[in-house]
């Protein structure tokens, strides 16, 4: 893109530009959390499908738009997810002296911050896994992503009991992270989630995607998918986007989790074998069917694959191999995916050629 | 002083020595071409130079200043552009995107109007400015790869084996394209297995054999040479 001084448009303009999309969506993504009955059937749905899209956008950053192949999403989810119930449990212990959910604006302060600190830990491991793994060219980045999903669920099921309110006294506070339930999960974090913060966070997802694609950073991105040489003609230096490109996702993935982590009536929601591989292949189908590069292909696949795995719960059993068969079909006959890397709108408007 | 001075320039791919002891120099508003035949290290000078392979010994020095260990896009925006061999385009991105994407090293408010500049330079990039780079033909392919490492606005242009794959006319067409360019201004280092046009833009020619320079002069010289006319130029 062309740089901002090169187009000046006025202040005003930018600012409805940039802020109008985000209070409407944040509008209806708050919206939706009003209209929706708690405890429902449709909630629940709506509330996998808006997990499954920050899931699939967040990844498709990675392996649609930088060309690079994660296979260790649920990995950053499940950090997202105990990052954030940590700060709700023990951070909440230590400010209101109880564990409860509280349901107030400083309980909700509370689970923002979670928020934020999930996505920050889910970046950071994002970061230690991309920076040597991202310098290496081709399959390497998948074997350690796999890898590293698969040691963080391992070392989740390691951990010791979740301290319950009168043991806390017990244990330091510096090793109560260290207290996350087991293989079991934890399962007495506040039941902070609701609709309305998983729509909120599945906007900004989506607006942020958006933005970035559309920006200079978007287009190395796509360079270094396109063509690593030629990015790195033009003065690319490709192996920190590709590991921006990596942190930013695995930022997501964090927020996901953490989302995940908190609602209620999932059963115990952060259980370590949630985030197990078949959690990071379900978000690669989704990029892989969407599209690799297109957000709205990739969102759409979310929605899709969520609502088909509802109502083929019946024969549930066969899940896995109809995702493998869908796969090979996606594979055979379309190859780039649904949209390959349009968008939704780019179908319904002009064509490009 | 010239703007690219390179002494002694050793690569090496793992235990394959690509290149042995080069040495050349570019002065400033040359175009120079380097001649030679399949892996001879013609293309390995150009990468070492822009920072896509490591040299393992020697120096490079542009514009009086040390290039060796400096990362690729580092190198970029001092003013060397490298449009790479086998062109090289972002192929689902769109032409103008790929321009805009040539300037990406640059930080000043001159962009768009350079990009009007290469529409009117190569006018069928203009037509095909919101096409898809990838549905471009082989020839208009090249010219983007040219106007892409142009929008870098760079002092030296490193251009690899612009007429691969292209029929005569439009070779003939990037090499009036190439002679334009160097009479606005930008220092060129032409690689070209197409010795005979190489020799007739250049002003200057190294002929390179196997990793090594065997011949250096200027450009009629070579061309009159028999040995270069023997080897290169199929006649003798």
């Amino acid at each position: 893109m062309i740089p901002a001084a090169a187009q000046p448009i006025s202040v005003t303009r930018a600012l409805t530009r940039s802020l109008l999309p985000v209070a409407v969506g944040l509008g209806l993504g708050l919206g939706l959390g009003q209209v929706v009955p708690t405890g429902t059937y449709a909630e629940k749905i709506l509330f996998d499908i808006g997990i499954n899209i920050i899931l699939a956008v967040s990844l498709n950053l990675v392996n649609g738009f930088t060309g690079q192949f994660s296979m260790g999403h649920a990995g950053f989810m499940a950090l997202g997810a105990y990052a954030s119930i940590v700060v709700t449990y023990y951070g909440g212990f230590a400010l209101f002296g109880d564990v409860g959910c509280h349901l107030n604006a400083q309980g909700y302060g509370l689970y923002f911050t979670s928020l934020v600190v999930g996505g920050l830990v889910a970046a950071a491991a994002g970061y230690l896994v991309g920076l040597p793994s991202l310098r290496l060219r081709g399959d390497y980045l998948a074997i350690v992503t796999l890898g590293f999903g698969e040691i963080i669920r391992v070392v989740l099921q390691v951990s010791y009991a979740v301290v319950e309110p009168e043991e806390m006294a017990t244990v330091d506070w510096w090793e109560r992270p260290l207290h996350l339930g087991k293989s079991l999960g934890f399962v007495h974090q506040g039941a902070y989630n609701s609709l309305s913060w998983t729509y909120a966070a599945v906007v900004l997802t989506l607006l942020c995607a958006y933005r970035l694609r559309e920006s200079t950073h978007g287009r190395a991105f796509l360079s270094v998918r396109e063509n690593e040489i030629a990015a790195e003609a033009v003065g690319i230096d490709t192996t920190r986007y590709k590991v921006n490109a990596f942190v930013l996702a695995a930022f997501f993935a964090g927020v996901a989790g953490a989302l995940f982590g908190h609602q209620l009536g999932t059963g115990t929601a952060a259980r370590p074998e949630e985030f197990n591989f078949m959690k990071s292949f379900e978000a690669i189908i989704m990029v892989v069917l969407g599209g690799m590069g297109s957000i709205s292909g990739a969102a759409l696949a979310a929605v899709t694959l969520t609502l088909l795995t509802e109502l083929l719960r019946s024969v549930q059993d066969y899940r896995m191999v109809s995702y493998a068969l869908l796969l090979i079909l996606v594979m055979i006959l379309r190859p780039e995916g649904l949209f390959g890397t349009r968008e939704l709108w780019h179908f319904l408007r002009r064509r490009r050629p | 002083m010239s703007l690219l001075e390179v002494d002694a320039l050793d690569v090496h791919y793992g235990a394959i020595h690509a290149l042995h002891k080069v040495s050349l120099a570019v002065e400033e508003g040359e175009i120079v071409t380097l001649i030679g035949s399949n892996g001879a290290g013609k293309s390995t000078t150009l990468r070492a130079l822009s920072g896509m392979v490591q040299s393992s010994g020697g120096t490079i020095v542009y514009g009086g200043r040390s290039i060796v260990g400096l990362r690729s896009d580092e190198i970029v925006r001092l003013g060397l552009a490298h449009a790479p061999e086998g062109r090289g385009i972002f192929g689902s991105l769109t032409v103008r995107e790929n321009l805009e994407l040539g300037a990406f090293s640059r930080r000043d408010g001159k962009v768009r109007s350079d990009l009007e500049r290469m529409f009117e330079r190569f006018p069928i990039l203009q037509e095909r400015a919101q096409q898809s780079a990838g549905t471009l033909s082989g020839g208009e392919q090249q010219m983007l790869a040219v106007a892409r490492a142009l929008m870098a606005r760079p002092k030296l242009l490193l251009l690899d084996e612009p007429s691969l794959g292209l029929a005569p006319k439009i070779v003939q067409k990037i090499f009036a394209i190439v002679a334009e360019i160097n009479r606005d201004g930008v220092t060129i280092l032409l690689v070209e297995q197409n010795a005979h046009l190489a020799l007739s833009v250049a002003h200057r020619a190294y002929v390179l054999e196997t990793g090594e320079v065997k011949m250096a002069g200027s450009a009629s010289e070579l061309a009159a040479s028999d040995e270069v006319r023997k080897a290169y130029l199929g006649v003798g």
